[in-house]
């Protein structure tokens, strides 16, 4: 049998005390494309409670170029933030073969190395070529996860701004860079990178190299801060030796707080949705579907203006503004 | 009157043996050695290989199953009972746990009043390979390669006449490395060694080359024995080169190339195993022909091995191969009967350059650790099996009785009541877990506690693990608490799985993407991508099919989560929640795979997943595969399925079978 359709009010509920199976269901139907699945999953995100959703939890965006360390990095925060009595999730996007669209996704137990803990879940997404580099869920999925989690954490590779857009759709994002590889400071530079809210220099315990890259990060942030006025702090610290992840969690957390403090927090929230849906739309029909919608600047300010609802929900309706016959 | 005709001495003959318990095993070599074997080569279980004691949870199932369990010194010392260890020479298979094996068997010797400087023997101790095959490393490579050189350090000094180390390529060729990948990983590996034991300090520029002098290898020996041969002519002169270029080795007799074998399983077949003898009694010749390039020591597999673990009888039967080929055929009565063959030569050549251009590569890499923590060697060996596996499948390496002339009598070999194969005691676990209780209750814990304390501050401070180790062998330390310490002080550590190859031909041949259409078309009905959990339950790290698998179906389309060896069934079903997967394939070649089963399923019904399909691969008898499918499993698979692109039509129609969709055929 086909799998029915759960029922949307209760598997909300269900997430919301974080049943580990409902929270399963729910990323399942999330990832489902069938029409009817389509439905089901917009009434399920609208039956989320809205105060977790517009001002719960942290999501975090964690990336950075291949061998940086962002999984060892992950798994020693991790272990930070259980200490600290913090629930956490994980979303982990992988890229998916150009040929077979099949994909390998295997870094839960270097992200969590005694895999047994409860209170930590881990789902792995192939990026399926969409996004360069985010996978189309993962706005719907961290919302999901955000109704049952202190922590979510979205972690991508890659180095260029296609992939950082990740940033844009989390509350704080960090960056990962590899010491003694010039790519991610020339990349700041040149201004190809929007600038992240924490940069970390990882793999401090091998010596020189990693100082060296931290410096010349510290020098190329000068005094620049990002759109609202916040200014990243550039660390370093090593997943290896477990040094520097207590700094690097309070970093991630101040910015949090930094937020909530200017009252821009559910703003943010709001904005991360609008990013989602311009860069969906962009996705499916091009520059064609944001110009028949009015342009990018008039569709963000409608958008971040507009009532919260569910993203499902909301590109559904922008999709039949597009086309309006379908 | 004719003159006696001189023959050279036999290598030593072994047989790679020990199973249930230290006791059981003693009768097997006290027998064994009673048949004309001239020397013992101890198979450990998983738990003693991996540092845990019998009664750990991750235990369960494994002990006693692919070796003998030994916890401590009580166990040590039944292993040997009326065996002098001063006269005997010993091989040991282990390496994770290699200096705390090789101080409970000093501790068993001196108790049995023989000083260490009399034993003979080879700690296999060559832990940078179990992070590419075979799988039984603990710590991160920096603490493996201390150990390493702790113990080539301590035995140089203490027992001159034992072989420190056993540089393994046998484990390369198994998990697919051509000749050419053996000789250049094999000798990349000696270079991190000698270079860490030179620049350990532990040993003056006088002593270094006594340490080379002990630097053995352990060689594989494929079916394409001429090729085999030119191998081993070519390590002897790489390593002749490379210990004079790089380490200034001055006596030519410590520069001899010195390696123990055992030969090929990778190629015995499941299918008509009866073809395993011949393939055996040609493997050994590719290592005994010439004599410049001979074995000092061989150990053969039985016949049988692609079935189950052997019984006395068919080990018997292997080593009467050996005592056939050097008692009653001529061979050890000539000197090297390939010296000055041209056709010889020019293939060790061409192995010669090839093998010196990989290890270029290597170290251009910054050298073997670093090219195996990248993943580069182990995906290096992950494409060299997965094009022989495609060969297979083509047709192209014929494998008889597999691929070819599959036609074939009942054979009265498989017919005995056993089905031809051993089983292990089912209450040999318990027995050995009462065993360990009982040693446990009577020893001083005091001096217990006190030799583990001494052994971190030993760990901490970078001196020599090998005294500390003995004493607690002597004191009553267990093979778990050993390993603890270590385990608290070094951390553990997950190695790159190698699977993230790039896709090969046969993925955009026509069978894969009429079966990619189908599972596209399969997600579409049921909604999303198609995802299968890869998971290797229990301590056995033997991971080619579970890799093979896991590219395979990548290539045709599904997702996979594969995350390499040694998965708790807890971890399983958590991840098989939390991911969302359509099915389960689980890989066990331990013989522990009814327990694993057993406990998966019970995970999972925890989980709430009850009804998620699972199915198994492994060495896997006829009569357990009947058995597990009773269970709940879909299916089994063993070493004799080697279409891979029917495998994966199948797992896609248990997927649609569980979501009662038709089953599609796949052109």
């Amino acid at each position: 049998m086909i799998p029915a359709l759960p029922d949307p009010t209760t598997l909300a509920s269900a997430v919301s005390v974080r049943d580990r199976l409902a929270l399963a269901q729910a990323l399942n139907l999330l990832d489902d494309r069938r029409p009817a699945a389509r439905q089901c999953a917009a009434a399920f995100l609208d039956a989320l409670p809205v105060e977790r959703l517009d001002a719960g939890g942290h999501l975090i965006g964690i990336t950075g170029p291949p061998g940086a360390g962002k999984s060892s990095l992950t798994a020693a925060l991790i272990q930070v933030w259980r200490r600290r009595g913090l629930k956490v999730a994980i979303l982990a996007v992988d890229p998916s073969s150009p040929i077979s669209g099949g994909a390998l996704l295997g870094d839960r137990l270097r992200m969590h190395a005694s895999g047994a803990d409860r209170e930590v879940f881990i789902r792995s997404l192939a990026c399926r070529g969409e996004f360069g580099g985010l996978s189309a869920e993962v706005w719907p999925m961290s919302l999901a996860m955000l109704a049952a989690f202190d922590i979510v954490l979205v972690e991508t590779v890659g180095v260029g701004q296609k992939e950082i857009d990740v940033s844009k759709m989390t509350d704080t994002t960090c960056f990962v860079a590899q010491p003694a590889s010039g790519d991610s400071i020339q990349f700041l530079k040149a201004g190809i990178m929007e600038i992240p809210h924490v940069i970390v220099v990882n793999k401090e315990d091998i010596g020189m190299a990693a100082r060296k890259t931290l410096s010349e990060l510290k020098t190329t942030l000068g005094r620049r801060t990002d759109l609202d006025g916040w200014q990243a702090p550039a660390l370093s610290a090593s997943a290896a030796l477990g040094s520097g992840i207590d700094t690097l969690a309070d970093a991630l957390d101040s910015h949090r707080n930094w937020l909530l403090e200017r009252g821009q927090f559910t703003t943010r929230r709001q904005r991360c949705q609008a990013e989602w849906l311009v860069k969906h739309l962009r996705e499916e029909f091009g520059r064609y579907g944001i110009n028949r919608l009015g342009g990018e600047d008039a569709l963000f300010a409608e958008l971040t203006n507009a009532p919260r609802r569910s993203p499902i929900a909301a590109y559904e309706d922008l999709r039949t503004r597009v086309i309006p016959n379908p | 009157m004719t003159t006696p005709i001189k023959r050279d001495k036999p290598w030593l003959m072994r047989t790679y043996s020990g199973h249930s318990s230290a006791k059981a095993s003693n009768e097997l070599y006290r027998t064994n050695l009673s048949k004309g074997q001239t020397g013992l080569s101890v198979a450990f279980d998983l738990p003693t290989q991996t540092g845990y004691d019998s009664d750990h949870p991750l235990a369960r199932g494994e002990v006693g199953k692919v070796g003998v369990p030994i916890g401590h010194i009580g166990d040590m010392e039944t292993l040997f009972d009326q065996i002098p260890l001063g006269q005997m020479n010993t091989s040991m298979t282990i390496n994770a746990t290699a200096a705390w094996l090789l101080a409970l068997y000093v501790a068993a010797a001196e108790r049995q009043g023989a000083s260490p400087a009399q034993l003979q023997g080879t700690t296999q101790n060559d832990i940078l390979k179990e992070y590419l095959s075979r799988g039984t490393y603990i710590f991160p490579p920096q603490p493996s390669v201390r150990l390493i050189t702790d113990i080539i350090a301590y035995t140089v000094k203490s027992i001159p006449k034992w072989n420190p180390t056993n540089i393994c390529s046998y484990h390369l060729q198994e998990a697919g490395a051509t000749p050419t990948q053996e000789l250049a990983y094999a000798l990349s590996t000696a270079i991190a060694i000698l270079d860490a034991v030179r620049d350990s300090g532990q040993i003056g520029a006088e002593g270094f080359e006594q340490v080379v002098g002990r630097i053995s290898f352990f060689v594989n020996a494929g079916i394409r024995f001429i090729e085999e041969t030119c191998k081993m002519r070519a390590f002897g002169e790489m390593w002749d080169k490379l210990t004079q270029e790089r380490y200034g080795v001055q006596s030519e007799d410590m520069r001899r190339f010195r390696y123990g074998v055992q030969v090929n399983s990778l190629g015995l077949t499941e299918a008509q195993p009866e073809n395993n003898v011949q393939r055996i009694v040609l493997e050994m010749l590719g290592v005994s022909l010439s004599k410049r390039a001979r074995a000092r020591a061989i150990q053969l597999p039985a016949w049988n091995e692609a079935l189950g673990l052997p019984r006395p009888w068919d080990q018997q039967w292997a080593l009467r191969m050996q005592q056939v080929l050097t008692f009653e055929t001529d061979l050890l009565e000539y000197g090297d009967i390939f010296d000055g063959s041209p056709v010889i030569a020019a293939k060790v050549k061409a192995l010669v350059d090839g093998a010196t251009e990989e290890m270029a590569r290597v170290q251009e890499q910054g050298g073997m650790v670093q090219a195996i923590e990248s993943g580069y060697v182990k995906r290096q060996l992950v494409t060299s099996h997965t094009e022989r596996m495609r060969a297979i499948e083509h047709g192209s390496l014929k494998i008889i009785g597999l691929n070819c002339y599959t036609e074939t009598e009942q054979s009265p070999l498989t017919g005995g009541v056993d089905s031809g194969i051993m089983k292990v005691d089912p209450r040999a676990e318990r027995e050995q877990i009462e065993r360990l209780n009982a040693f446990r209750a009577q020893r001083n814990h005091a001096e217990v506690k006190a030799a583990l304390a001494n052994l971190a501050e030993t760990a901490r401070s970078g001196a020599n693990i090998m005294p500390a180790s003995i004493l607690c062998a002597h004191a009553g330390v267990t093979t778990g608490e050993w390993s603890q310490t270590l385990r608290d002080i070094f951390g553990e550590y997950r190695a790159p799985t190698g699977i993230d190859i790039p896709a090969n031909d046969d993925s955009r041949g026509a069978k894969a993407v009429s079966i990619r259409t189908a599972v596209i078309k399969t997600s579409e009905e049921l909604g999303r991508p198609l995802r299968l959990l890869i998971g290797k339950p229990g301590l056995d790290g033997h991971s080619n099919g579970a890799e093979q698998i896991a590219v395979k179906g990548r290539d045709v389309g599904f997702e996979i989560v594969y995350e390499g060896i040694r998965l708790t069934p807890e971890q399983i079903a958590k991840a098989a929640l939390e991911e969302g997967v359509h099915l389960i394939g689980l890989s066990v070649l331990s013989g522990s795979h009814v327990e694993m089963v057993e406990d998966v399923f019970n995970q999972l019904s925890q989980v709430g997943l009850k009804n998620l399909p699972v199915v198994i691969g492994g060495i896997i008898p006829e009569s357990d595969a009947k058995l597990l499918k009773e269970r709940g499993i879909s299916a089994v698979y063993t070493p004799k399925d080697i279409d891979m692109n029917g495998i994966m039509v199948d797992i896609l129609n248990l997927i649609r079978k569980a979501h009662d969709l038709q089953p599609v055929t796949v052109a």
